[in-house]
């Protein structure tokens, strides 16, 4: 506990005084701050626990691949689970909370699982825990699952908002170091469009704490002009705080902007996150290099940290590691943490380098490092240990698409793939360790055009390492993965036991697999396990890299399109009138439809059943709007809709509308509709709601993909014409006053006519004999527009009898009645026969669908079609998705002889009816079946009848 | 060596260096009476239970990579029966029951946790294909519940059920269904064929299916050639791929399905939930990650991948379900190739080629199905005959219009 | 995925819909004996992996269906040709 902060220096404000509070005490940092260095410069070094063995743990990185300082942020509905306290910027008021621990983080009671940790090796949760069966899911498990995990989510719903947004760009540059910012600096110089995207709060990646010279001044100053000239481009995007989590096809790339994230709460309509799909003609990763930690005993004691994060958090933000630091090293790269520690004043206890045979083996110390033992035998007391074992460039996203990266020995890490000139690696994400080949790479990266430009001057400092893995005389515990407490002896024995393939190892060890995703582990890992199973290290390879990079909250991805915007709301052009009348409404896919009209006090089956009495008594207008209307025209119109319908349309009459039924290709029903000739050349089809958009693409595909010889256009009109029902006994009388010029009889309007006519004194309006409700009814199409108007003159004109509106409840059930087939049964797996339509399917010509209907198991009598259902006792509900039974069978699955799609209560007749599917159903009528509704409870007895249950003879519909 | 918390322990004193392998690593013999094509879930239960149930030992099962590196290792890790056809539910209910008594009889732990899978509807016509299929799980002895909104509240009382656009309405849950540690499950059927003397071989990649007088002899492998009686095909989505090599094609295309993993959370939802008004369902492992995935791509493909669209789709349906995993976030996404058959269902049958069987077509539902497959496939295998709960899965139901379409959708693969 | 539309220009995955294999041909006969043509037209896919012609249909965007090649293994798009076109010139 002996981090402090350094009096001067660094990029923090300290002219502030930020307040905030871990763990429910209070302390304070400056603006510019990180949680972890505000906390370092508090003293403060555990942080969290670690997952398996809740081991005490503190910050090990100054970035986004920290496996260790994890907190709850925020509390209540903003509170987010496992965030990186290196990540996140000191705001004043800042809430965080350690996790994974009980009581408290300093005493965690679960710590006793490292006292079994000799039972709790890699793999151990697969041998046991079987025993006695029933425990498994009773004790262990729920033990297990309380035990595990991280973090805690809240279960509220996210106050705050995201956005989504799309970007394009010649070059996009990931990563703001000095290779990034000399390929911006030299694309946009040539007038590119260029997007700088970088995860951190400030541009500048590693100038930001490096100590570097470059063209005479410090390599901060060289970054922040360049940046400022950047800045001052209008053909240049500059993106700090962007996360650029994944490369997908099309070298489109995805972002996460942390717009809010550095304030308590974002400002009043701003969004906290920012999703970007990111479109770049070119693209190059300046991810940076990660560096690696090295295995040892201890090396997971709280201030044992990277070198270049010790030094991280003393040059750029002012706090100490400790105040006497030892350096474990197996490349030149950590001088320079001794060089600034030096610098800072801080004592350095002791350099181990294994270059020359040092070696730590153990750290001592529980909740802080208090000492190290060599291999020498030597003791020195520290309070905090900079590690590095080497560098890995950060090649995730060039293998996001499948490419694996390459093993190099000389710097001795994997380098990015070659994936082609739309996407290429600089700087040390391509392996370059000098500043000078950094500044290069990014300059001839930013050449699109013209000659390449100068590279600045520069001090370069050689890499040197000498690949380094495992202290394997350490007698403590050595991490690998530090969230999921792997260890350097897990991998062995999971080669020893099969699982030697890296990807097998890394799913029995979990190594790589927790929020880090191993980007600091795993190199180690594969080395270690490279060695264990006789393979070099290329043998070996890596395990797949995958989006996200850093991990990306649900809110982004889902922007505004959430809660009631999750879809768009379909309203039909009877809306308004709908909402006059007291309609309730329901979701019919994306549509609102109206559903029933009550009247006060009347519940969804009393408004039902009275709007079908009102209806078939007198008159009743329904909203039809949500039909599918698809405008066919051409001279081959009505070829073209013999090959999609099973029956015939080209000789349908001028004026007459014809029901239709069209298959899949496969011979099974695909959807229904009325379809009329409005003139030699041009059709009207109408489809079911449900299908509409699908029946659109279908005809597409037909004429553009089958037969482009026909002459035919068509376009979908659903949207352009409101659609009335207008049905009963007196719709005619009703309709009379509205009709411009026309007497309305079974002469000049016969049952299937179809016409184009005016109403109301010149406007534009079809009219359609058809019924669905099996009265006497009409069709009428106006100009979406004036949908409302005419149905408030339809109402009017319907007063004298007593006009309703009805929704699609009343609808349903008259369907019902009339043993009409709809959703329920057209359920793309019933053929024509099944529906009763067998006869439509015309032998005279080719459609689609006619080959494949003529399959044996299509044509088979036992096939279950369409029947009536009632119950024997004429009072009983019956519902939807019971099972039929033959009265002597048992229920088994192979007794079912059907089931019941579709019921509803009958007004007319005064009971529950419905529609099944019933084998053989047609021969059946009459037969008492057996219903299994054992969901419900309920078995009971029901009689098999024609599906027409009411006036069978369609005198209503002539009348 | 029996895995217990006795052998455990014995291990522990001398410091886990003297386990054996799970499995041995054996170089392929010049011959064998079965070949398996494919170590992944469904090829390793098929030797497993070739070798336990029908006594045959002369077995190899080939795997191109490394083993279970199909789909048994990037799935949803879901287990359930509750199909709605005959021909399908009596076989996922077989598979049930194998999950139940499946870590005892193979000694692994597989963490078979049947903590329910509830289905959620949002409108009548849902509810009404829900009782169906709950009726018809109920019908032949299988667990099926209809929950109304209420019964669902008092589960999971933060889900979303105030959005007037989707309301939630209820749900169909079956309590048996639940999740399974999936890497697990190939692993423990390897080390279970490979005790009983399957030889497991990894690393050896089909070339080439050697047919004389239209009977399977052989195959020609990246490790030679290998003779054999009966070759058994078990490929998931490069079902096409092999089979090919026998001049068959297949009523099948492959696609792509991409699933996701958040970061660790203490315990945020029990059971498998899904949306039924997008494409979204979700579970959380014992380790802590919410698993969920949604919907193919929608592209024919043979990449591990996806993009950002379905991505985009089935997060925003998440969130519509669960408000609160706004603040949550996603670790990983992944994608497998899925063996997306023309009616939606499986086959397991013959082929014309004498000695040739074919296991494929298992869509997204293939996990569930391991236990299963592997007991139908060796029990069709060993006699010639198909087991009695998997008499649908025949190859010749397309010709002869028995196709099993459990969503309707008819011949497009990538809508079932 | 980004596919090139002849009319629309270059446009993203999530405007298009995949109906699969383009090579196969709609039988002309209604004959019983061509049964076999029909279940390889209706049912049976070569399912290549890598090179694969495809029908894809611009749903989102000018509703035109497209004869596009692409690799599955890879998902590069080579080229896309307005299905119409292509069964003019042939």
């Amino acid at each position: 506990m002996t981090g402090f902060r350094i009096a001067n220096g660094g990029l923090i404000d300290r002219s502030t005084n930020l307040t905030f509070k871990f763990d429910g005490k209070s302390f304070k940092g400056h603006q510019g701050d990180t949680l972890a260095s505000a906390l370092i410069a508090s003293g403060v070094h555990l942080m969290g626990r670690s997952f398996k063995y809740h081991r005490p743990r503190g910050v090990i990185s100054a970035g986004a691949s920290e496996p260790n300082a994890l907190v709850e942020l925020r509390e209540g509905p903003r509170k987010e689970a496992n965030t990186r306290a290196t990540m996140v910027e000191l705001y004043d008021g800042l809430i965080a909370t350690s996790q994974n621990r009980w009581p408290s983080l300093e005493n965690d009671f679960l710590a006793i699982n490292s006292l079994a940790s000799s039972i709790f090796v890699a793999g151990f949760y697969y041998k046991t825990f079987m025993w006695p069966k029933t425990f498994w899911e009773k004790i262990y498990e729920p033990l297990i699952r309380k035990a595990a995990g991280l973090g805690t989510a809240s279960k509220e719903a996210d106050p705050d908002t995201y956005e989504k947004s799309y970007a394009h760009c010649d070059l996009l540059v990931i990563g703001s170091g000095p290779s990034g910012l000399m390929a911006a600096r030299t694309a946009a110089r040539s007038g590119a469009r260029v997007i700088l995207a970088d995860e951190g709060s400030a541009l500048g990646g590693s100038l930001l704490f490096e100590n570097e010279e470059i063209d005479g001044t410090n390599g901060l100053s060289f970054a922040q002009t360049i940046i400022a000239e950047l800045a001052s481009l209008p053909n240049v995007t500059l993106m700090p705080r962007t996360t650029i989590f994944g490369w997908f096809d099309g070298n489109i790339f995805g972002g996460l902007e942390r717009v809010n994230d550095h304030v308590a709460v974002p400002p009043a309509f701003e969004p906290r996150q920012r999703y970007w799909r990111i479109h770049a003609k070119r693209a190059v990763l300046a991810a940076g290099a990660e560096e690696r930690p090295l295995v040892f005993g201890g090396n997971d004691v709280p201030g044992v940290m990277l070198a270049s994060a010790m030094r991280h958090y003393a040059n750029r933000y002012g706090a100490a590691a400790g105040k006497s630091i030892a350096v474990f090293t197996n490349n030149n790269s950590a001088r320079r943490t001794v060089g600034d520690m030096k610098d800072h004043g801080i004592n350095i206890a002791a350099v181990i380098d294994t270059r020359k045979n040092g070696k730590i083996i153990n750290v001592k110390g529980g909740k802080g490092v208090k000492s190290i033992d060599l291999s020498d035998g030597s003791h020195f007391e520290c309070d905090a240990v900079a590690m590095s074992g080497g560098w890995s460039p950060i090649v995730n996203l060039m293998c996001h698409r499948g490419a694996k990266p390459i093993w190099n020995e000389i710097i001795a890490a994997f380098m990015p793939p070659d994936v082609g000139p739309q996407f290429r690696a600089i700087g040390s994400a391509s392996g370059k360790m000098l500043l000078s080949e950094c500044l290069n790479s990014g300059i001839v990266a930013g050449t699109l055009k013209g000659k390449t430009p100068p590279t600045p001057k520069c001090k370069d400092e050689a890499f040197a390492i000498q690949p380094f893995w495992w202290v394997k005389e350490s007698t403590s515990k050595a991490f690998i993965d530090y969230q999921n407490d792997a260890t350097a002896k897990d991998l062995p024995l999971a080669n020893r036991e099969g699982y030697g393939h890296v990807e097998l190892a890394k799913r029995y060890t979990t190594t790589g697999m927790a929020t880090d995703q191993g980007k600091l582990g795993n190199v180690n890992a594969i080395a270690i396990l490279a060695e264990a199973a006789g393979k070099s290290i290329s043998e070996m390879g890596t395990t797949t890299f995958r989006p996200m990079y850093t991990p990306v909250s649900f809110g982004a991805f889902a922007g505004p399109f959430t809660g009631h915007h999750f879809q768009p709301v379909r309203k039909t052009p009877l809306h308004d009138w709908a909402i006059e009348q007291g309609a309730v409404f329901v979701e019919t896919g994306l549509w609102m439809r109206s559903s029933w009209f009550p009247k006060a006090g009347e519940d969804w089956l009393a408004s039902a059943s009275r709007e079908v009495k009102a209806t078939r008594a007198g008159v009743g207008l329904c909203d039809v709007s949500t039909l599918g209307k698809i405008d066919i025209q051409g001279k081959d119109a009505g070829a073209f809709l013999d090959k999609i319908y099973c029956n015939t349309f080209s000789t349908l009459a001028i004026g007459k509308a014809r029901y239709g039924l069209m298959l899949r290709e496969d011979g099974v029903v695909f959807d229904d509709g009325t379809t009329s000739r409005l003139a030699d050349d041009h059709y009207l089809m109408t489809t079911t709601t449900a299908n509409a958009a699908r029946v659109m693409s279908h005809i597409e595909f037909c004429h553009q993909a089958l037969w482009p010889e026909l002459d035919v256009q068509y376009v979908s009109v659903t949207e352009q014409w409101a659609q009335m029902a207008i049905a009963g006994p007196k719709s005619r009388a009703t309709l009379q006053k509205l009709v411009d010029g026309l007497t309305l009889n079974d002469e000049t309007t016969p049952y299937l006519a179809a016409k184009d006519i005016t109403i109301l004194g010149g406007l534009t309006a079809r009219l359609f004999r058809i019924s669905f409700s099996g009265e006497h009814a009409y069709e009428l199409a106006v100009p979406a527009d004036h949908g409302n108007m005419v149905a408030r003159a339809i109402m009017q004109a319907g007063q004298e009898f007593e006009i309703v509106p009805y929704g699609v409840e009343a609808l349903s059930m008259m369907r019902i009645e009339k043993g009409h087939v709809a959703g329920g049964e057209l359920n793309g797996t019933t053929t024509a026969g099944d529906l009763g339509l067998g006869k439509m399917m015309s032998t005279k010509k080719d459609f689609i669908g006619r080959m494949m209907a003529t399959r044996e198991g299509m044509v088979d009598p036992a096939r279950q079609c369409v029947v009536g259902i009632r119950p024997v006792d004429r009072t009983m509900k019956i519902r939807s998705g019971g099972h039929l039974l033959k009265q002597s069978d048992r229920p088994s699955m192979a007794n079912d002889q059907g089931y019941i799609c579709s019921v509803a209560w009958s007004p007319m007749l005064d009971m529950w009816l419905g529609l099944a599917l019933l084998s053989n159903g047609r021969a059946r009528h009459g037969e008492v079946v057996k219903v299994f509704d054992g969901l419900r409870g309920h078995h009971y007895l029901a009689e098999i009848c024609d599906p027409v249950h009411f006036d069978p003879e369609n005198r209503r519909l002539h009348a | 060596m029996k895995y217990s918390i006795f052998s455990l322990l014995r291990n522990s004193f001398s410091g886990h260096k003297n386990w054996q392998p799970a499995w041995r690593n054996p170089d392929p013999k010049p011959e064998y009476d079965i070949i398996i094509v494919g170590g992944g879930g469904h090829g390793l239960a098929t030797a497993y239970y070739l070798a336990k149930e029908h006594g045959l030992k002369n077995i190899a099962v080939l795997e191109k990579s490394w083993l279970g590196s199909g789909n048994i290792g990037r799935n949803t890790t879901i287990i359930r029966s509750n199909y709605l056809l005959p021909g399908n539910n009596p076989f996922y209910e077989l598979s049930m029951k194998l999950w139940e008594g499946l870590e005892q009889d193979f000694n692994f732990n597989a963490m078979v946790s049947q903590r329910g899978v509830l289905n959620l509807c949002h409108t009548d016509a849902q509810r009404d294909a829900f009782a169906r299929r709950g009726n018809g799980m109920r019908i032949d002895g299988v667990d099926a519940e209809l929950l109304d909104a209420h019964a669902v509240r008092e589960m999971y009382p933060y889900f979303d059920f105030e959005n007037p656009r989707f309301p939630i309405k209820g749900g169909l849950l079956q309590r048996r269904g639940g999740t399974v540690r999936h890497d697990a499950v190939a692993w423990g059927f390897a080390r279970g064929a490979d005790m009983r003397g399957v030889d497991v071989i990894q690393g050896c990649e089909v070339q080439g299916i050697d047919i004389e007088n239209g009977k399977v002899v052989g195959v020609q492998t990246s490790r030679g050639a290998i003779k054999c009686k009966k070759l058994a095909l078990c490929a998931a989505g490069h079902s096409s791929e092999v089979a090919s090599m026998a001049g068959l094609k297949l009523p099948i295309e492959s696609h792509v399905l991409q699933a996701f993993v958040s970061e660790g959370l203490k315990p945020f939802i029990d059971g498998v939930v899904t949306f039924g008004a997008g494409h979204f369902y979700v579970s959380q492992s014992d380790k802590g990650g919410l698993v969920f995935g949604g919907d193919l791509d929608g592209y024919n493909s043979y990449a591990r991948r996806g993009n950002l669209p379905m991505v985009e789709h089935v997060v925003e349906a998440g969130v519509a379900m669960i408000p609160a995993l706004s603040r949550i976030r996603t670790l990983r996404s992944w994608g497998g190739v899925m063996d997306m058959s023309m009616d939606g269902s499986p086959i397991i049958d013959k082929t014309s080629v004498h000695g040739l069987y074919l296991n494929a077509g298992w869509c997204y539902g293939g996990f569930k199905a391991t236990p299963a497959s592997g007991f139908c496939y060796a029990h069709l295998i060993a006699k010639d005959e198909p087991h009695e709960v998997a008499t649908a899965y025949r190859l010749d139901r397309f010709r002869r219009g028995l196709v099993l379409d459990e969503k309707g959708q008819g011949a497009t693969p990538n809508l079932h | 995925m980004l596919i090139p539309c002849p009319h629309c220009g270059t446009r993203p995955v999530e405007e298009f819909t995949f109906l699969g294999d383009a090579t196969v041909t709609r039988p002309t006969s209604l004959e019983p004996s061509s049964m076999d043509a029909w279940m390889d037209y209706v049912y049976l896919r070569d399912n290549p992996r890598g090179d694969y012609t495809e029908y894809v249909h611009h749903s989102g965007g000018c509703r035109a269906w497209l004869v596009v090649k692409r690799n599955t293994d890879t998902h590069e798009v080579d080229s896309a040709v307005a299905t119409k076109t292509m069964k003019a010139k042939t």
